[in-house]
């Protein structure tokens, strides 16, 4: 399957967004791991920002900046949501009060415990009518939403966004699930290469090789391994690197996901007629 | 077959067998209990006697799940959702099947794309109960990635079934089932694999019955979809899952997956567009993948949870696409709302109706709400049904559609 990368978000320990995390990803500044901080939505109108749970947050946080790089109109474009699990605050909160003599749950708390929680506010947030899934293959979630928006971008023929994040759990889940950071991804996905994309990806669903998986470079090998979603990472410093790469992903014990990525040079450098399409069709 | 642009499904996707299938609901384990219960307007709600302090409403529980024996190399997937998923996959023939779609097309060319909204969530809030009064640690052999994790369904059936192929569980919450037939379609289509099961398990838990309650939107009584009286949804339990693959000679007599519609509604987190904009498009989505007009669909399986809000604006959408000729009906009466279970639920319950040739009624419901434009059924009759349209919606504004028949 072949896809057009056109904009990414990202957020993560010390990668405050994709323009900031570049050159870290691409080698050329050190990596210093800090709190993540996740800026309120501006999608989000004031008083919805105040109820909004932070795998929300983020995954409106990393879905806005990849689409305003993408310069693609938000309302009409699929989405593809993925993580390991639910926002851990709430599970836990509603988990407590379970446990409690009075069970009564806040209905705030029920709503922002489903896992399409992110996908309910982003349509919301976007008035976006258009398909959305959300998905969990618990530490193979990235692989698995962006097989998704792959295939999704292929065989519909139109442009996808693949947002993926996961946060850390408060104890005792944290306990029996330990997710290290709190880490927020997210590709907009083309089937044709428009104005806006720089990388043109490859990916293939293939029976497990034995060979080399992708790590990332020292520190950053520790966050990918910390959170399903910086399972991202080795891609991310692949398009950041800018020079054709060849990787594995981790998806399935049985599989890999192979991907070919070349960079996209600019109209000028490759002499003009690209072929390229506005993000937008006329 | 034409296809309009921005269809959900594209070009030669469509149309896909159901070349097998199995159930378990309240009514029973496997086809022909519920089937049975189908044509007899059998209810199987009852009030609930799950939890210590039960609640004053009516659950569709399924029985005999004490007795599902997990164990060996799967002993770690024991909990009450995986059990009931293992319930419903000896039922039907179906790992049978499964199986001899495997020397068909190998293991790792079918894929395994369930859905969920509990998973295993009840196995956690009865560790919540048994923590280390102490140190707060939850209990010794706690299983969070097998039990609790949203992939734990589709790890459990995809290692029973002894399958190799891509797999996910998507979990939006009350379509989540319906939406599974769309992504076996495209991974399909796009050849990541030849064949796929689809369906997944939902189970009675205290976060869904106490937060439901909490919404102000559980009857308590029997539910009563499209009633005057409806005063809410009943809550039930259910697996279903069905094996997904090109048509060819073993699937001539299978009904057919002929569309999918996916949309979401732009407008609440747990409350329908009150006109019902969301549900009307994922349907015009399905016929249109499905290449189909409204004229051609026989009979709509309603998601119809017997909620205020939610059956008007179903009513809304649905005669707004339809007119007032075209039958439908909820199943909820029946089963219950099985959350994440009621997509495939619906889809199953359509298909032994296309099958068996009767139009599903609504036990419980008595009189319909006269504000209503839809063409309900309340009792069941024998039809000649060819196809129909299932719905399910869910939280967070998420809705699907799915078109099943047979060529005719």
């Amino acid at each position: 399957m072949r896809v057009f990368i056109e904009g990414i978000g990202l957020r993560g320990p010390g990668l405050n967004g994709w323009e900031a995390g570049r050159p870290v990803l691409a080698g050329t500044k050190t990596y210093e791991p800090a709190s993540v901080t996740v800026p309120p939505s501006p999608l989000l109108p004031a008083n919805e920002r105040r109820r909004t749970v932070l795998t929300v947050k983020l995954a409106l946080a990393v879905g806005a900046e990849a689409f305003e790089a993408a310069g693609r109109e938000i309302a009409e474009t699929a989405t593809v949501f993925t993580s390991s699990g639910g926002d851990g605050e709430t599970i836990h909160q509603i988990l407590e009060t379970l446990a409690s003599a009075d069970r009564e749950l806040s209905p705030t708390r029920f709503h922002n415990s489903v896992h399409n929680a992110p996908a309910g506010y982003w349509s919301i947030a976007a008035g976006s009518r258009a398909p959305s899934s959300s998905l969990c293959c618990r530490d193979a979630s990235f692989a698995a939403g962006l097989l998704e928006a792959a295939v999704q971008t292929t065989v519909e023929d139109r442009a996808v966004a693949l947002i993926a994040y996961d946060v850390c759990y408060p104890e005792p889940l944290n306990s029996v699930r330990q997710i290290g950071a709190v880490f927020g991804a997210a590709l907009i996905l083309a089937p044709y290469p428009t104005d806006a994309c720089f990388s043109r990806l490859d990916i293939e669903l293939l029976p497990e090789s034995g060979g080399a998986r992708a790590a990332s470079s020292g520190a950053l090998d520790d966050l990918r391994r910390s959170s399903p979603a910086a399972r991202s990472l080795p891609l991310l410093e692949a398009v950041a690197r800018d020079e054709p790469q060849t990787l594995v992903l981790d998806y399935l014990p049985e599989l890999e996901l192979r991907l070919t990525l070349l960079p996209l040079l600019p109209d000028a450098a490759r002499g003009g007629d690209s072929g390229r399409r506005p993000a937008v069709p006329a | 077959m034409s296809r309009c642009v921005g269809t959900e499904l594209s070009e030669n996707m469509l149309p896909l067998a159901l070349s097998r299938f199995s159930l378990v609901t309240c009514l029973g384990a496997g086809q022909a209990a519920n089937l049975a219960a189908l044509r007899n307007g059998t209810s199987g709600l009852r009030p609930t006697r799950f939890e210590e302090a039960p609640l004053r409403t009516y659950v569709g529980e399924v029985p005999g799940l004490g007795a599902v024996d997990i164990d060996g190399e799967l002993a770690g997937f024991d909990c009450r959702n995986n059990r009931l998923a293992a319930m419903a996959l000896a039922q039907d023939g179906f790992i049978d099947a499964v199986a001899a779609a495997r020397e068909r097309y190998g293991s790792a060319r079918i894929g395994v794309f369930l859905g969920t909204s509990t998973s295993g969530l009840l196995q956690t809030e009865n560790a919540y109960r048994r923590r280390d009064p102490q140190s707060g640690a939850l209990p010794p052999g706690f299983d969070y990635a097998k039990t609790h994790n949203t992939y734990s369904v589709g790890d459990f059936v995809r290692t029973r079934l002894g399958l190799a192929g891509p797999a996910f569980v998507v979990s939006a919450a009350c379509a989540t089932t319906a939406k599974v037939f769309g992504n076996a379609a495209r991974m399909i289509a796009a050849g990541m694999c030849d064949a796929a099961i689809v369906g997944g398990a939902d189970t009675l838990c205290g976060t869904t019955l106490h937060g439901f309650r909490s919404l102000n939107v559980m009857s308590e009584e029997p539910c009563r979809p499209f009633d005057a009286a409806r005063s809410g949804i009943s809550i039930g339990e259910a697996a279903g899952f069905v094996l997904l693959e090109k048509p060819a000679a073993q699937t001539r007599d299978a009904v057919l997956l002929l569309g999918v519609g996916e949309s979401s509604d732009a407008y609440h987190m747990s409350s329908p567009h009150p006109e019902g904009i969301g549900a009307r498009l994922a349907m015009e989505r399905a016929l249109a993948a499905a290449g189909l007009q409204r004229e051609d669909i026989d009979y709509v399986n309603l998601h119809g949870t017997a909620t205020l809000a939610g059956d008007a604006a179903e009513d809304r959408a649905v005669s707004d696409l339809f007119g007032s000729a075209t039958a439908c009906s909820s199943i909820k009466g029946h089963t219950g709302h099985t959350l994440g279970a009621a997509g495939v639920v619906g889809a199953i319950f359509s298909t032994l109706s296309i099958l068996h040739g009767v139009l599903p009624g609504s036990p419980h419901t008595r009189t319909i709400d006269p504000t209503f434009k839809s063409r309900y059924i309340v009792r069941s009759r024998q039809a000649r049904v060819d196809r129909v349209v299932s719905n399910s919606f869910g939280f967070g504004g998420a809705n699907c559609s799915v078109v099943l028949g047979r060529i005719t």
